[in-house]
C-alpha cells in the first residue's frame, strides 16, 4: 500500500527530486530529506504554522500537504529569501524590531508576511495582525512582528527606514 | 572628561550596558539556520515514540510487543520490565519523589508513558506503536484534591503507600506529600481575632500549561567505542541533567555531554528529566545508535511540567482605613500523580511566602498542603518563579477584597499599605529580605499615564446606565517578585546550590570567548552577556562570543527559568569581566610604566590619571596580555567567577488594565494596558521590552482563556491547539510599557531580572479588572481562565443577560 | 501525526475521478483543501485507503455569473473567495463568511466544495449557503442533478452527497438589490470553530420585511435553517418585538452540544445573540 513515487519541485528556486511515499508530509520532505530545517513543526493540528512555506504563490501549512500534492510546485522556504548573499527586507526588519526572540516560530512568520507584503505591500497595523493570525508565536507577544512586517514594507516601496530602538537612547548618552 | 561626541562614538562601539544592542542571536533564526533539537541529524540515527495510557488510573495486566516487534523497521520496544535490571524503571524527581520512567504494573495518568517503540523512523514508530498491545484494569479515579486526604480516597501511590515521611516531611496520608507551614500561626491569629475588619476569599488558580512552540525531546547517542554519552536535549538546565543521567546510569559525569542548543521557548516547560529522555538513553546504549524522541503538542500539553494548580483561601485582618495588620493562607496544591514539581529542595511551595507582596503586613502564616491525584505531574513552571504567580495572584485578589469591603479605591489601598522607600532592605513577617523597592512613585506614574480618575469617573458614568451593554472594569495591581534563585544556604537542587557561573577568556587580538552555567531559549543572553562584560571589561560587544548550554565546556550552572539568569549568571559576569578589568589595569600600568593605582579605566581603556592623552586601549593590553606582563604576573587574560548570591532580588512593577466586558456575551475587550515594571539595571531595553510583551500576553492567555480540565473519569480535555488557547496576533492587545529603576544593592550591577514579572503581574490584574467590571454589584473574585462562558454565567446570575 | 499508508490519485479529469470513485468505493476519500481531512488522517481518526484528489480538475475552478445565477466551482479557495471582484459586488455575505474562516494559510487551501460535502456541523458555508437559497451540482455516473442546499445537510458528517458523486459547483442566485447579509460568527479567537454563528440575508419593502433567511453553525448535529425564525419576521415590520420574536425561535431550534467552547444553555444564548447582531446588521444593510 503507498508504494513510493518520485516526486519534483523547485525549492528555492532549485529544482529537487525526491522519492516518498503518497502519505509523507511535505514538511517532513523538507526537513528530513531536503535538509531545510527552517520550516518548523510546532503542533499535529495544523494551528500553529511554524511550518509555512510559499507554494506556488500562496502560504501554505507544509504540515497540512503531501508531498506528492507537491508534484512540479513552486516551493520557498525561509532558506531562500535572502539573495545574492543579501538579506531580505523582512530579514531585517525582523532584526531591527526585535521581531523575534526564541526564533522557533520565526521562519513561518517570516514566509507568511513575505506572501503578505507581495499581495498588500502597504498593510496598516490591523491587516497585518489579521492576515498573519495563522501564525502563532509565545514569545514576543506580536507586537514588535507588527513593526518589524511594517519596517520591511516601507523598505520594499523604497522608503528610508530606521529601527524604532535605536542603540542609545537621548538622555542614556548623558547618564554616562 | 573629555568630547561627548567622541564618548558617544566609544559607547556605540562598545555596546555596553543601557543600549538597545540588536541581538547577536538573530542572524541565525532569520535565516533558517538555528539548531534546534529536531533539526540534529547523526549518522544510524533511530526514532522513538511512546506508547502511552488512555486511562488515568489503571493496573496494566499484561504488555505485548511481539506484533510491534515483527514489524519491519523497529528496533527495539522497551517496558518497565526492559528497565528494572538497570533499575532505571523509577526516576527521582526534582522535588524528592519518584516518578515511573514506563509504567511499573499500574499507570496514575492519562497519557502516562507506557513503552517505548524504537524504529527507523518516526513514520514507521507510528505504525508500530498502534501494534503494542496493552491490557489494563481500570482503577477508581481521584480528580478532586480537596478529596484527595479522604479516608477511602484511592491509594493513587501504592509504590510509597507505607512511607509515613516523604522528602518534605510527615505524610499523613497516602496521597499526602507534605505540608509546609511558614510565618507565626499564633501572632497571626490573634491579629485575626482582634481585627477592626477581616476579609476572606477562595480563589483558584487552575491548571495550564507553558506550551513553548518547541516541544521538548532529545536526541541520545551513545559511542561504545569511547563510552561516551551524548545527548541533545531541550534543557533548561544542561548541567544537572548531567548530574541526573550520570546519577540514573552510573556513567561519570566526565564522560556525559549534555547540549541544550537552540531551543523554542522553555517558560519553565524543560526543566525536569522526562522518561522520553531516559528511554532515549537507554535505547541508545543498547543498540549502540543515536535515537532520537520527539514529543507531540498533545503530549506535552499532557505529560510535561504543569502549571499552577493551586486552590487557594486568603484571609486579611486590616483596620478600618485598610491598613493590614495580617495574613492568613492556606492552600491545597495539586501536584499530579507524582511529585516533580522543580523547586529549590527546602521550599516545597517555592517561593510562596512571598505572598506579603508590596505590602508592609506585620504579621503572615502561610499553610501548604500538597496532594497527589490521577493527574499528569508538574506544578512549578510557566514563568512563575517558583509559585510566586500564585502568591502575588493571592496578595493582589485579597487586597482588591478588602478594598472593596471597604469601599476604599483599589488604588488607593495600596498606597496606604506599601512598604516605603526608606524601610528596605525590608524582613518581611515570612522571612524573607526585600533588597530594595519603591512602589509609590512607580504606581503614581502609572496612574497618571492612565489618567486613573477620568477612568473611574467614566466607569461611574457606565455603571449609572441600566441600558449599557459593555460593563468596564478598572484592574490595579503592584507586584513584588522574588527571582534570582538562589542564596546556596537557601536553594538547592538535588543538593547543588543554586550559585551560578561566567568564564571569560580574552584572545591576543582583544576579542573574547565567554561561557556561562544559563541557557537562553529566547532572553538574548548571546547579547546581554556581552553587554555587560563591553562595559565592565572594555571590550567591544561585538568582539565577544557567547556559548551556554554545552556541560562539556560551560561552567557549571543550575540553568534559566525563574528569572536567575541576570540575578546570578549576570552577576557572575560582571564578576568575571572586573577580574579581567583588574588583571588588564595591571598590565597597562606596566605598559605605561605606572602604579596600577595611578591608571584609571574609562570606557575601553586605561588612562594615566592626570594625563589623558596617556593610555593603552584594552586591544592592546589583550596583546600585552600574551607577550609582555609585569613580573609576578601570569599570562594570559581570562578570569571565572562562580556567584552564589547572597539573596534574591525582589523586581516590582505597577500594572493597570482596562477593559470592557459584554454583559449578553461574556466577550471582554481589553482596551489598555499599561505595564510598569521596574528590574533594576538595564541592560537591554529592546530585549527588556520584548520580555514584556511576551509575558504580558502569555498572562492574557492564562488569564481568558487556557485551561486544562480533567473530566471525573480522568480524561483530560483540551490538550491541543485547537482549545487551548493559545492567542492569535489578532486577540493579543497592545502593551503599553514604562519603567523605573531602583537597582539591587548587592548585585554587582544593581539588576534584578525581569522575564517573569509580566507573567506574574499581569495574571492578578486582568482579573481584578474583570471583578472590577462586576464589582458594583456585589462580586469579589471570579476564578479564571476569564473566558466568555465563564463570564457569561456571571452576568447572567447577576441578571444582566437577556431575560429568558 | 503520520497518517496511515494509502494510495494517491490525481486524475486530470472528472470522469478520471469518478472513475477512481467508482472503482474504490467506500476505501476512497476525496481530497479537496485537505485541510479537513488530512488532520483527521494524521490523528487517525481518519484511515481511507485511497485518496482522490481534485486539485488538477479545471471543471471544479472559476466564479462566474450566468443569468443572475453565480456559479462557483467547488474547488475555488476561501482566499479566491475574499479576493473575488464578482462576489464582493453581487454576494458579499460569501466574502463575509469566508473572511471568518479558519487562518489565512488554511484560506489558501480550504475550498467551498470541501467545507460544504464534510458535513461537520462547525464548518460555515452550510450556514451561508441556505441563508443565500444556494443550490449545488453534483456529478455522478448516472449524470448530473442539482441539490438544493436546503436539506441538503442530513446530520454530522452526513449530506446527500451520494458516496459515488463529486461536488462540483454551486448555484448561488444573484441577490436582488438591497437586500442586506450578515454573518455573525462568536468564537473563542481567530481560527476556533463557532461557539454560535448565525446566517442573514433580509430584504425589506413598504417597511416589512419582505423575505428573510436565518441559518445557523454549530448549534446542532448540522446546519440549522431556522424558518420558524424567519416566519417570526418576515411580512412583519422590523421592530424589536418582531425581532426578539425571532430570537426566540432561533435560540428554541438549536440542539447544541456542549463542549469546552460552553455548555447548552450558554450555546443556545449565543445563537440567540449572534442571530440578534446578524438580523440587525442585515438590516442596516438592506434598503429600508
Amino acid at each position: 500500500m503507498g508504494k513510493k513515487t518520485m516526486v519534483s519541485f523547485a525549492l528555492n528556486g532549485s529544482e529537487v527530486d525526491v522519492v516518498v511515499e503518497p502519505r509523507e508530509l511535505l514538511i517532513h520532505t523538507l526537513r528530513e530529506k531536503c535538509l531545510h530545517t527552517g520550516p518548523h513543526i510546532g503542533c499535529e493540528t495544523s494551528h500553529c504554522g511554524a511550518c509555512t512555506v510559499d507554494f506556488n504563490g500562496m502560504s501554505v501549512k507544509s504540515c497540512t500537504l503531501l508531498t506528492v500534492q507537491a508534484e512540479g510546485a513552486d516551493v520557498k522556504t525561509v532558506e531562500g529569501l535572502a539573495q545574492g548573499g543579501e538579506l531580505h527586507a523582512l530579514q531585517e526588519g525582523f532584526m531591527q524590531e526585535h521581531g523575534l526572540q526564541c526564533g522557533f516560530c520565526t521562519p513561518g512568520m517570516l514566509m507568511r508576511a513575505y506572501r503578505l507584503l507581495q499581495e498588500n505591500p502597504d498593510p496598516t497595523e490591523a491587516e497585518i495582525r489579521y492576515w498573519m493570525a495563522g501564525n502563532l508565536c509565545r514569545c514576543t507577544g506580536y507586537q514588535n512582528i507588527v513593526k518589524a512586517v511594517q519596517y520591511a514594507a516601507r523598505k520594499l516601496r523604497g522608503a528610508a527606514v530606521e529601527s524604532s530602538h535605536p542603540l542609545i537612547e537621548a538622555d542614556a548618552a548623558h547618564a554616562h | 572628561m573629555g568630547n561627548l561626541d567622541t564618548n558617544l562614538d566609544r559607547l556605540a562601539a562598545l555596546e555596553g550596558m543601557g543600549c538597545s544592542r540588536k541581538r547577536r542571536e538573530d542572524p541565525r533564526f532569520i535565516q533558517g539556520k538555528g539548531t534546534y533539537v529536531d533539526d540534529i541529524r547523526m549518522p544510524g540515527m533511530l526514532f522513538g515514540v511512546m506508547v502511552r495510557s488512555p486511562y488515568a488510573h489503571a493496573r496494566v495486566k499484561r504488555i505485548d510487543k511481539s506484533r510491534a516487534l515483527a514489524h519491519p523497521g523497529v528496533h527495539a520496544v522497551l517496558t518497565a520490565d526492559d528497565l528494572k535490571p538497570l533499575k532505571l524503571h523509577w526516576m527521582p524527581t526534582l522535588a524528592g519523589d519518584v516518578q515511573a520512567v514506563l509504567a511499573d504494573e499500574k499507570v496514575c495518568f492519562q497519557n502516562q508513558e507506557v513503552a517505548f517503540v524504537v524504529a527507523d523512523d518516526r513514520y514507521v514508530a507510528a505504525d508500530a506503536a498502534e501494534l503494542v498491545e496493552v491490557e489494563y484494569e481500570e482503577l477508581p479515579v481521584l480528580i478532586d484534591p480537596f478529596a484527595a486526604l479522604a479516608a477511602d480516597a484511592p491509594v493513587i501511590r501504592e509504590d510509597i503507600r507505607d512511607k509515613e515521611t516523604g522528602a518534605h516531611g510527615a505524610r499523613r496520608h497516602p496521597n499526602h506529600i507534605f505540608t509546609w507551614t511558614m510565618g507565626d500561626k499564633d501572632k497571626t491569629d490573634r491579629m485575626f481575632e482582634s481585627a477592626d475588619v477581616t476579609v476572606r476569599q477562595d480563589m483558584s488558580y487552575p491548571r495550564v500549561h507553558p506550551c513553548p512552540l518547541e516541544t521538548c525531546g532529545c536526541v541520545a547517542s551513545f559511542d561504545k567505542v569511547r563510552g561516551d554519552l551524548t545527548v541533545y536535549i531541550t534543557s533548561q538546565a544542561p548541567h544537572v541533567v548531567r548530574t541526573v543521567v550520570g546519577l540514573l546510569s552510573s556513567i561519570p559525569e566526565s564522560k556525559i555531554r549534555i547540549i541544550s542548543p537552540d531551543i523554542g521557548g522553555g517558560f519553565g516547560n524543560k526543566v525536569g528529566v522526562y522518561p522520553g529522555y531516559v528511554t532515549s538513553i537507554v535505547a541508545s546504549i543498547v543498540l549502540g545508535r543515536p535515537v532520537k524522541w520527539i514529543e507531540s503538542r498533545n503530549e506535552n500539553l499532557s505529560s510535561t511540567a504543569f502549571a499552577r494548580d493551586y486552590h487557594m483561601t486568603g484571609e486579611l485582618a486590616a483596620d478600618k482605613d485598610g491598613r493590614i495588620k495580617a495574613l492568613r493562607v492556606n492552600v491545597v496544591a495539586d501536584h499530579g500523580a507524582f511529585d516533580a514539581c522543580a523547586d529549590p529542595t527546602k521550599w516545597p511551595a517555592g517561593m510562596f511566602h512571598v505572598c506579603t507582596g508590596s505590602y508592609a503586613i506585620p504579621n503572615a502564616f502561610v499553610c501548604v498542603d500538597g496532594v497527589y491525584t490521577n493527574k499528569f505531574p508538574g506544578g512549578v513552571a510557566y514563568r512563575c518563579s517558583f509559585r510566586v504567580t500564585e502568591a502575588v495572584y493571592l496578595i493582589e485578589r485579597m487586597v482588591d477584597v478588602l478594598a472593596q469591603k471597604l469601599g476604599i479605591d483599589k488604588a488607593e489601598i495600596r498606597l496606604r499599605n506599601f512598604i516605603h522607600k526608606e524601610q528596605f532592605p525590608y524582613t518581611t513577617p515570612l522571612g524573607l529580605e526585600y533588597d530594595s523597592g519603591d512602589y509609590e512613585p512607580a504606581l503614581r506614574k502609572v496612574l497618571a499615564a492612565v489618567d486613573y480618575d477620568a477612568l473611574r469617573a467614566e466607569q461611574a458614568q457606565r455603571r449609572a446606565d441600566p441600558e449599557a451593554e459593555w460593563l468596564m472594569g478598572i484592574g490595579v495591581v503592584n507586584f513584588t517578585e522574588i527571582v534570582g534563585a538562589g542564596p546556596s544556604k537557601m536553594c538547592d537542587i538535588l543538593g547543588v546550590g543554586m550559585f551560578d557561573s561566567c568564564e571569560i577568556r580574552v584572545h591576543p587580538d582583544g576579542s573574547a570567548i565567554a561561557r556561562m552555567g544559563t541557557i537562553t531559549q529566547g532572553q538574548g543572553h548571546q547579547t546581554t552577556y556581552a553587554q555587560i562584560i563591553a562595559s565592565e571589561a572594555g571590550i567591544p560587544a561585538s568582539q565577544i562570543t557567547v556559548e551556554e548550554g554545552d556541560t562539556s565546556t560551560a561552567p557549571y550552572g543550575l540553568g534559566t527559568y525563574g528569572s536567575r539568569s541576570t540575578p546570578v549568571a549576570g552577576a557572575a559576569v560582571a564578576r568575571a569581566s572586573r577580574k579581567i578589568r583588574e588583571k588588564a589595569r595591571k598590565i597597562a600600568a606596566h605598559l605605561l610604566e605606572a602604579s596600577p593605582d595611578d591608571v584609571e579605566f574609562d570606557l575601553d581603556r586605561f588612562v594615566l590619571k592626570g594625563a589623558p592623552d596617556q593610555f593603552k586601549s584594552v586591544k592592546e593590553v589583550a596583546w600585552a596580555a600574551y607577550n609582555n606582563v609585569p613580573e609576578g604576573l601570569e599570562m594570559g587574560l581570562e578570569a571565572v567567577d562562580y556567584y552564589d548570591p547572597p539573596n534574591f532580588t525582589f523586581p516590582f512593577g505597577a500594572y493597570v488594565c482596562v477593559l470592557d466586558v459584554n454583559r449578553y456575551t461574556g466577550e471582554i475587550r481589553v482596551r489598555r494596558f499599561y505595564a510598569l515594571d521596574d528590574c533594576g539595571t538595564r541592560i537591554n531595553p529592546m530585549i527588556i521590552e520584548g520580555q514584556i510583551h511576551g509575558g504580558l500576553t502569555e498572562g492574557f492567555a492564562v488569564a481568558l482563556g487556557q485551561e486544562l480540565p480533567y473530566d471525573e473519569s480522568g480524561n483530560l480535555l483540551g490538550a491541543t491547539l485547537l482549545d487551548y488557547f493559545v492567542p492569535t496576533a489578532v486577540e493579543t492587545p497592545h502593551w503599553e510599557t514604562d519603567f523605573t529603576v531602583t537597582p539591587s544593592p548587592h548585585h554587582p550591577i544593581g539588576a534584578k531580572g525581569v522575564a517573569e514579572s509580566p507573567h506574574v503581574g499581569s495574571i492578578p490584574c486582568f482579573t481584578s479588572a474583570v471583578v472590577d467590571a462586576f464589582a458594583h454589584l456585589g462580586v469579589t473574585h471570579m476564578n479564571m481562565p476569564h473566558n466568555a462562558y465563564r463570564v457569561w454565567q456571571q452576568c447572567r446570575a447577576l441578571g444582566l443577560t437577556r431575560p429568558a | 501525526m503520520i497518517p496511515r499508508p494509502f494510495e494517491y490519485h490525481a486524475p486530470q479529469t472528472l470522469p478520471e475521478a469518478l472513475a477512481l470513485l467508482g472503482a474504490h468505493g467506500d476505501t476512497a476519500k476525496l481530497l479537496a483543501g485537505g485541510h479537513s481531512l488530512l488532520p483527521m488522517m494524521k490523528l487517525r481518526f481518519a484511515q481511507p485507503e485511497h485518496l482522490i484528489d481534485l486539485g488538477k480538475l479545471v471543471e471544479l475552478q472559476g466564479i462566474r455569473e450566468e443569468s443572475g445565477v453565480l456559479w462557483i466551482g467547488a474547488m475555488t479557495t476561501e482566499n479566491q473567495l475574499i479576493w473575488s471582484e464578482l462576489l464582493q459586488q453581487k454576494c458579499p455575505l460569501l466574502v463575509e463568511g469566508a473572511r471568518q474562516i479558519a487562518d489565512p494559510q488554511v484560506r489558501y487551501r480550504g475550498t467551498l466544495g470541501g467545507d460544504i460535502s464534510h458535513g461537520d456541523p462547525g464548518n460555515d458555508h452550510p450556514a451561508l449557503m441556505i441563508a443565500l437559497d444556494a443550490s449545488f451540482v453534483l456529478q455522478g455516473a448516472q449524470g448530473e442533478r442539482i441539490v438544493p442546499a436546503d436539506g441538503f445537510f442530513v446530520g454530522t458528517y452526513a449530506t446527500l452527497i451520494d458516496p459515488t458523486e463529486i461536488l462540483t459547483g454551486v448555484r448561488i442566485p444573484v441577490p436582488a438589490a438591497g437586500t442586506g447579509y450578515c454573518y455573525s460568527k462568536l468564537k473563542r479567537k481567530t481560527g476556533d470553530f463557532a461557539t454560535a454563528a448565525s446566517a442573514v440575508t433580509l430584504r425589506m419593502r413598504g417597511g416589512r420585511v419582505e423575505d428573510l433567511r436565518i441559518a445557523l453553525t454549530n448549534l446542532g448535529d448540522t446546519v440549522i435553517h431556522a424558518t420558524d425564525a424567519e416566519d417570526a419576521l418576515r411580512g412583519e415590520p422590523f421592530d424589536n418585538a418582531h425581532v426578539d420574536e425571532a430570537v426566540r425561535r432561533a435560540m428554541a431550534a438549536c440542539n447544541p452540544v456542549p463542549d469546552l467552547r460552553g455548555d447548552e444553555d450558554y450555546k443556545r444564548a449565543m445563537a440567540g445573540e449572534m442571530t440578534r447582531r446578524a438580523l440587525r446588521t442585515a438590516y442596516e444593510r438592506s434598503v429600508h
